[in-house]
């Protein structure tokens, strides 16, 4: 019982990690309507800057230059290629955000090589200890940052003008933009979100317990796509539920595979997958997406 | 005439190949075939169908596994066929998710299918041998070995299992294209072409939408199983590692450098994808600009992965038929 708490809880501070990103991924899609497979390389932009700046500048001042680095990185995807073909398809624009996370990835981790960057938190590797139940103090950090961000979009996207605009741009944006509202301007707002979002995913995602960055970082927001699918494309809310229920369900299948081994080794890394797929079948458009109605 | 005069000179130019060419431009020759193959179905399902789908390199693996299983126990030929209709069948069985989840989600729930798979393979190790892969028995056509046994010369040439596996490939790759242009331009093509462009309007035009989503789906898995046969002899011994994640952008890559719906276009996707990593590490001696690798500098698998990044930009932005459109812009503008 004890052990099942334990990764539980685990797994709900690993998943808040990936609602950052989930978050990063759907603020995109409400906004622009594109499918940001970039976002993993953009993660590891950002984690590769703070790894890189923190010795000579200090980790906070890393924290913000790496988050800035991705949030730049991501408006400038957004505005330099995206923009030009607004009006294509979502798999041609997929499949563009593909392309741009081929150079980006290809590029960070050849100057990476086959080290292991240290990201160079304070926290280093200590554990928490709360009732009992043991956990990476980064891990606990994570999971208050991540309460804050979202209470913070939530705030945001109810109560904010941009939050009103970007809403009214996701819904139909060309009346938003008849209104008066800059579809360029809240674009680009989103991306940089998303970007920052991304950075700060990629920072809890290399601390420990994770060695810290290498090349394949940017993997790991593969990760968060079941979480996205999961909780329905188009809802912030779900991403967020989303993220929390892939990481309790990859660290319980990860933490339970002897019990598990009639399933096969190495089972934390597809059971995401295979709840999402059991989810999709009962739910096309995943649990809290908007549902695709066809009138004629 | 002159078409046909041009056609029977590309068919001896290709059946000379193994003559003139050593073993690394026929084994690059072959990945690329098995490519070809494979991105045609893709082609018909994304281009045609309209269905985006990240799970092409699972159902090419099954092919190809279920080749090298089945090859041991029944006539080569016989393992093909089966292998190819298992590809379907395993496409025919996703298909009620292919039916029901529509455009970008499709995409993503078949990715979890690519993950899946990678599980299976590596744990079912009494038939895909783990981690560390399983033999591929080689082809035989009516007693007709395609290794180097029997000791065959042609032109001062010795013919071992490449040269004889290139009038294979070549074989499969001309069926497959003369089939995946009839398809497209059959009655069912143009009805999945307006499935793409309007469910609605096809279902009212009497098009069985579901079917022939399914259809499709199962289609383009077959064409991937036959790829992934070809792949698989051309390996010689496959591990689940070369079907991962990566292999299925490659395919999507292939199309849509192509051009989406382009059967010709597809063909021409997979070899520029297939064989520029290929060669450029083949002459990354030569090439001035190329670092070695672990130097610190651009090495040729960095250099041929960013060049493939910045063709897949480069054609989005500037080229949005791909290659296929690049050769028919004219027609299309008159």
């Amino acid at each position: 019982m004890n052990q099942f708490v334990t990764l539980f809880v685990g797994g709900l501070f690993l998943g808040a990690i990936y609602s950052l990103v989930a978050l990063g991924f759907v603020t995109v899609f409400k906004a622009t309507h594109v499918i940001n497979f970039a976002q993993g390389s953009v993660l590891l932009l950002g984690a590769y800057v703070i790894a890189r700046a923190h010795e000579s500048v200090g980790f906070a001042l890393a924290v913000a230059l790496g988050v800035l680095a991705a949030a730049v990185a991501s408006v400038l995807i957004d505005a330099v290629l995206i923009r030009r073909i607004r009006r294509a398809d979502l798999g041609t624009l997929a499949i563009l955000t593909l392309g741009v996370d081929i150079l980006l990835a290809t590029e960070l981790s050849r100057r990476i090589g086959t080290d292991v960057l240290n990201i160079g938190a304070p926290w280093g590797s200590d554990v928490t200890e709360v009732a009992g139940i043991r956990v990476a103090t980064s891990r606990v950090l994570a999971g208050g940052v991540a309460a804050v961000l979202v209470a913070g979009f939530w705030l945001a996207f109810k109560f904010t003008d941009f939050g009103i605009a970007m809403r009214s741009a996701a819904e139909d944006g060309e009346v938003a933009s008849l209104m008066g509202i800059r579809l360029n301007r809240v674009a680009a707002t989103a991306w940089a979100l998303a970007g920052a979002l991304a950075a700060i995913g990629g920072l809890f995602l290399t601390s420990f317990p994770a060695a810290g960055v290498t090349g394949s970082v940017g993997l790991l927001a593969l990760a968060t796509i079941p979480a996205v699918v999961l909780g329905g494309f188009d809802s912030p809310g779900g991403a967020v539920l989303g993220g929390l229920i892939i990481g309790v369900v990859s660290v319980l299948t990860a933490g339970y595979q002897e019990e598990l081994s009639f399933l096969g080794r190495g089972l934390g890394g597809v059971a995401p997958f295979a709840v999402m797929l059991l989810v999709l079948l009962v739910r096309p458009s995943g649990l809290f997406g908007t549902r695709e109605v066809t009138r004629v | 005439m002159s078409r046909w005069l041009g056609a029977a000179v590309v068919v001896v130019l290709l059946a000379a190949v193994p003559i003139w060419f050593e073993a690394f431009w026929l084994q690059t020759g072959l990945f690329a075939m098995a490519a070809i193959i494979a991105a045609i179905g893709l082609s018909i399902l994304v281009g045609i169908a309209g269905q985006l789908s990240l799970a092409h390199a699972f159902f090419v693996a099954i092919g190809a596994y279920g080749y090298a299983y089945l090859a041991d126990r029944i006539p080569p030929l016989l393992a093909l066929v089966a292998a190819v209709l298992l590809a379907g069948v395993a496409g025919a069985l996703f298909s009620p998710i292919a039916g029901r989840v529509r455009g970008i989600y499709l995409g993503l729930a078949s990715l979890g299918l690519v993950f899946l798979g990678q599980h299976i393979f590596q744990n079912a190790t009494g038939i895909t041998g783990g981690y560390r892969g399983v033999a591929v028995p080689p082809f035989s056509l009516f007693g007709f070995e395609f290794t180097g046994a029997d000791g065959l010369v042609v032109l001062g040439v010795p013919y071992g299992p490449l040269e004889k596996l290139w009038y294979l490939g070549l074989v499969l790759v001309a069926l497959s294209l003369w089939y995946g242009h009839n398809l497209v331009r059959s009655r069912p093509g143009r009805a999945l072409a307006t499935v793409r462009d309007s469910e609605v309007a096809a279902a009212t035009n009497g098009i069985d939408v579901v079917r022939y989503k399914a259809a499709a789906f199962t289609v383009s898995s077959m064409y991937a199983g036959l790829g992934g046969v070809l792949m698989a002899l051309a390996f010689g011994r496959i591990v689940p590692e070369s079907f991962g994640l990566l292999l299925s952008i490659d395919f999507l890559v292939m199309v849509v450098i192509g051009g989406a719906g382009s059967v010709g276009g597809a063909a021409a996707g997979a070899v520029f994808v297939t064989a520029l990593p290929l060669i450029l590490n083949h002459y990354s001696g030569s090439l001035p600009l190329l670092a070695e690798p672990g130097s610190g500098g651009v090495g040729a698998a960095e250099f041929s992965r960013l060049l493939y990044g910045a063709a897949i930009v480069a054609v989005l932005l500037f080229a949005r038929d791909g290659l296929a459109g690049l050769v028919h812009r004219k027609e299309r503008v008159v």
